[in-house]
């Protein structure tokens, strides 16, 4: 499904990745790891289209399809999905009409008619549900005043809402206490089927208690240096991430 | 040929197009007659003038303005109204149209021809608004003064309440077309009424339009404008407004700008009585080569006043706008709670905004405030939408909107709301 060659990118001249390689498979889960300065916020960036970035080496493919070649929000039309670190809060747009918009362009990108209103608004009532949103917050302008467990979960019913091929999770987990992170990450694992992936990255093990991933791997200085099972998680868990860097420079 | 130069030969040159364009004139033969030497006798404004900084007055002068015989059809220019039952005034090209209006029924208002209001003796600008002094100090309230033809006049009496909407159109149709108007609005003490000014042109038209209102808000008493502005071809418009507020009176306008070749608003507001409230707001949109300059006065004269004003405009291609807004606060002015927020986006790198506010303040015992802001939209917000699937467009759509809907939340007819929504929508999406 994706697939990552070779990747370099710069901001302002500043190489941030460094030949980083990955492969998605479709319904498969990958946890990227690393600390903090690695990378992981760059390669979500990057994935979404940020225009901050420079690519000076390597490809990312989706499905086939050159990820770089397209608009912003081509990506989202082709199946790909961000949830922000931090969502951005906008004022005056309100949540309910701004996703209605971004279903239909959707939509319309891939040449299918726009969702009826009630059809819609049946879909919102039962995507807020999963990650128990209420339906107050559903109508108020794009995550203003919203909590910062809210507006994760306002990430991943928006997710639930689009229901991408792929799902990247920059740092949902930041900042949640448990019952956040518990809704959050029950509303991902609603999600999981055999041809939907994601690309889950986070700092800290916790997380992936809740979303098991198939894979994780470690970035380190802009480069995967390590991939292993779920396991690796705990392991980086229990030791950080210092022997890592020791065993690559040695 | 004589090869006209200088500003002085462009001005009489256009002065005499105007006067063969014109239609009789409304106002008493010595006004006018003392009006038409003030615009010969006094410069025409320059950007050296420091009300007139921004906009240029030349192209003005560059029309060679012609009597127009065009008899438009206005069925395509009437904006969609809510209420069924507003009266409907129509002056096209300087012309009080009595045979495409349809005047109120009602027997608690008057509304009629000023021409009319006029000769009868009813109309008569008691506040001493539109006298010789403003004519010395401004070259076209003199303009207006000599020239007007036509326009309408409104009187609502002691204590009546006017719920439908009063809708004035005034269209402009033709080439070099003049189209000079006044009103004059009288709201008695605790009357209360709703004006909906509407200017608009044919496609394809150039002219000059030229507009004064004056209006008189009583003790108790509240007049509610909204003065909608799209104006299609090469029409250049010089607006003014001068409102008097009695005592605890209160006097609302919208000014929507949706489209304008050249406009210059010049709105004055004076709060002579104690505890008046006074709401503006604005939106303006232009783009391409437009041009929207918008000046507002509020003079606070006496103690207890509240004005509140907002302005929000986008602006897009070769554009440029103008914001200058004055507030006075006098001496005895103790009390005074005045607000003023102008805020801009610019959606293209050539497009231009100047924004000024100045606030004057002499009382020692008020609360005045304002802000000023000029900028792009919100990147982060951008890439977020886009990010969810929005195509840029909709995304920026989606953000101006969010901006200026505040302003056009104001209008009190919905499906006129949903006119200017509609055009708010069109231009940010270009």
């Amino acid at each position: 499904m994706l697939q990552i060659k070779n990747l370099h990118a710069a901001v302002d001249g500043t190489p941030i990745l460094k030949g980083l390689s990955l492969e998605v498979k479709p319904g498969e889960v990958h946890a990227i790891m690393g600390p903090n300065g690695s990378g992981k916020s760059t390669l979500a960036s990057v994935l979404a289209g940020k225009e901050d970035y420079e690519i000076t080496d390597g490809s990312i493919t989706l499905d086939g399809k050159d990820l770089l070649e397209l608009e912003v929000e081509e990506r989202a039309g082709e199946g790909l999905f961000l949830a922000f670190q931090y969502p951005v809060e906008i004022p005056g747009v309100s949540n309910i009409n701004f996703l209605r918009a971004a279903l239909n362009d959707i939509r319309a990108y891939r040449g299918e008619d726009p969702m009826g209103a009630t059809e819609f608004l049946k879909l919102v009532k039962e995507k807020a549900a999963v990650v128990e949103l209420d339906g107050k917050l559903t109508n108020r302008s794009v995550n203003e005043g919203f909590s910062g467990g809210e507006k994760k979960r306002n990430e991943v019913f928006q997710m639930a809402m689009l229901e991408p091929k792929l799902a990247v999770l920059d740092e949902t987990d930041s900042g949640l206490d448990i019952d956040a992170l518990r809704i959050v990450a029950d509303g991902v694992n609603s999600m999981r089927t055999k041809d939907r992936s994601f690309v889950v990255i986070t700092h800290y093990q916790r997380l992936l208690d809740y979303i098991v991933p198939d894979f994780v791997h470690v970035l380190v200085n802009g480069r995967i240096v390590k991939s292993g099972g779920k396991e690796l998680a705990l392991e980086l868990e229990a030791r950080g991430y210092d022997w890592i860097k020791e065993e690559i420079t040695a | 040929m004589e090869v006209i130069t200088t500003v002085d030969q462009r001005k009489e040159a256009f002065l005499e197009g105007l006067t063969r364009a014109g239609r009789h004139p409304l106002a008493a033969p010595t006004l006018v007659a003392a009006a038409r030497q003030v615009l010969l006798d006094h410069p025409v404004p320059t950007t050296r003038t420091e009300a007139w900084k921004y906009t240029r007055v030349g192209r003005v002068l560059n029309l060679d303005l012609q009597k127009s015989t065009e008899n438009p059809i206005i069925q395509p220019y009437l904006l969609p109204l809510s209420d069924p039952s507003a009266a409907k005034i129509v002056l096209v090209n300087g012309q009080f149209r009595a045979d495409m209006s349809i005047l109120p029924k009602a027997e608690n208002i008057r509304v009629q021809a000023l021409s009319d209001a006029l000769a009868t003796g009813l109309a008569n600008p008691k506040h001493g608004i539109g006298s010789l002094q403003l004519i010395e100090k401004d070259w076209f309230a003199a303009l207006n003064m000599g020239h007007a033809s036509a326009g309408i006049y409104i009187h609502v009496p002691k204590g009546q309440i006017i719920e439908s909407p009063i809708y004035v159109l005034n269209l402009t149709s033709g080439s070099a077309a003049a189209s000079i108007v006044r009103h004059i609005i009288d709201v008695e003490d605790q009357a209360s009424l709703n004006v909906i000014f509407h200017s608009a042109s044919t496609a394809g038209c150039s002219g000059f339009h030229s507009s004064v209102l004056e209006a008189h808000v009583g003790q108790n008493a509240s007049l509610s404008i909204d003065k909608v502005q799209d104006e299609l071809g090469e029409v250049y418009q010089h607006a003014t407004e001068w409102v008097a507020q009695a005592r605890d009176s209160r006097f609302d306008i919208r000014t929507l700008t949706l489209r304008g070749h050249w406009v210059r608003n010049n709105l004055n507001i004076l709060s002579q009585g104690e505890n008046t409230a006074t709401n503006l707001f604005g939106t303006y949109m232009p783009t391409e080569a437009e041009h929207i300059d918008n000046q507002t006065m509020i003079d606070h004269q006496v103690p207890h006043c509240t004005s509140n004003e907002t302005y929000k405009g986008f602006l897009n291609g070769r554009s440029t706008g103008v914001f200058n807004g004055k507030v006075f606060v006098r001496q005895d002015a103790q009390k005074t709670n005045a607000y003023q927020q102008n805020s801009n986006i610019l959606l293209s790198n050539t497009a231009t905004m100047n924004a000024k506010p100045e606030l004057e303040i002499y009382a020692d015992d008020v609360k005045c405030s304002h802000g000023s802001t000029t900028g792009q939209l919100d990147e982060e917000a951008l890439f977020y939408l886009r990010a969810r699937g929005l195509n840029q467009r909709s995304a920026r759509q989606l953000l101006v909107e969010a901006f200026v809907g505040e302003i056009i939340e104001q209008i009190s007819d919905e499906a006129l709301r949903t006119y200017c929504l509609a055009a708010l929508h069109e231009r940010a999406g270009a």
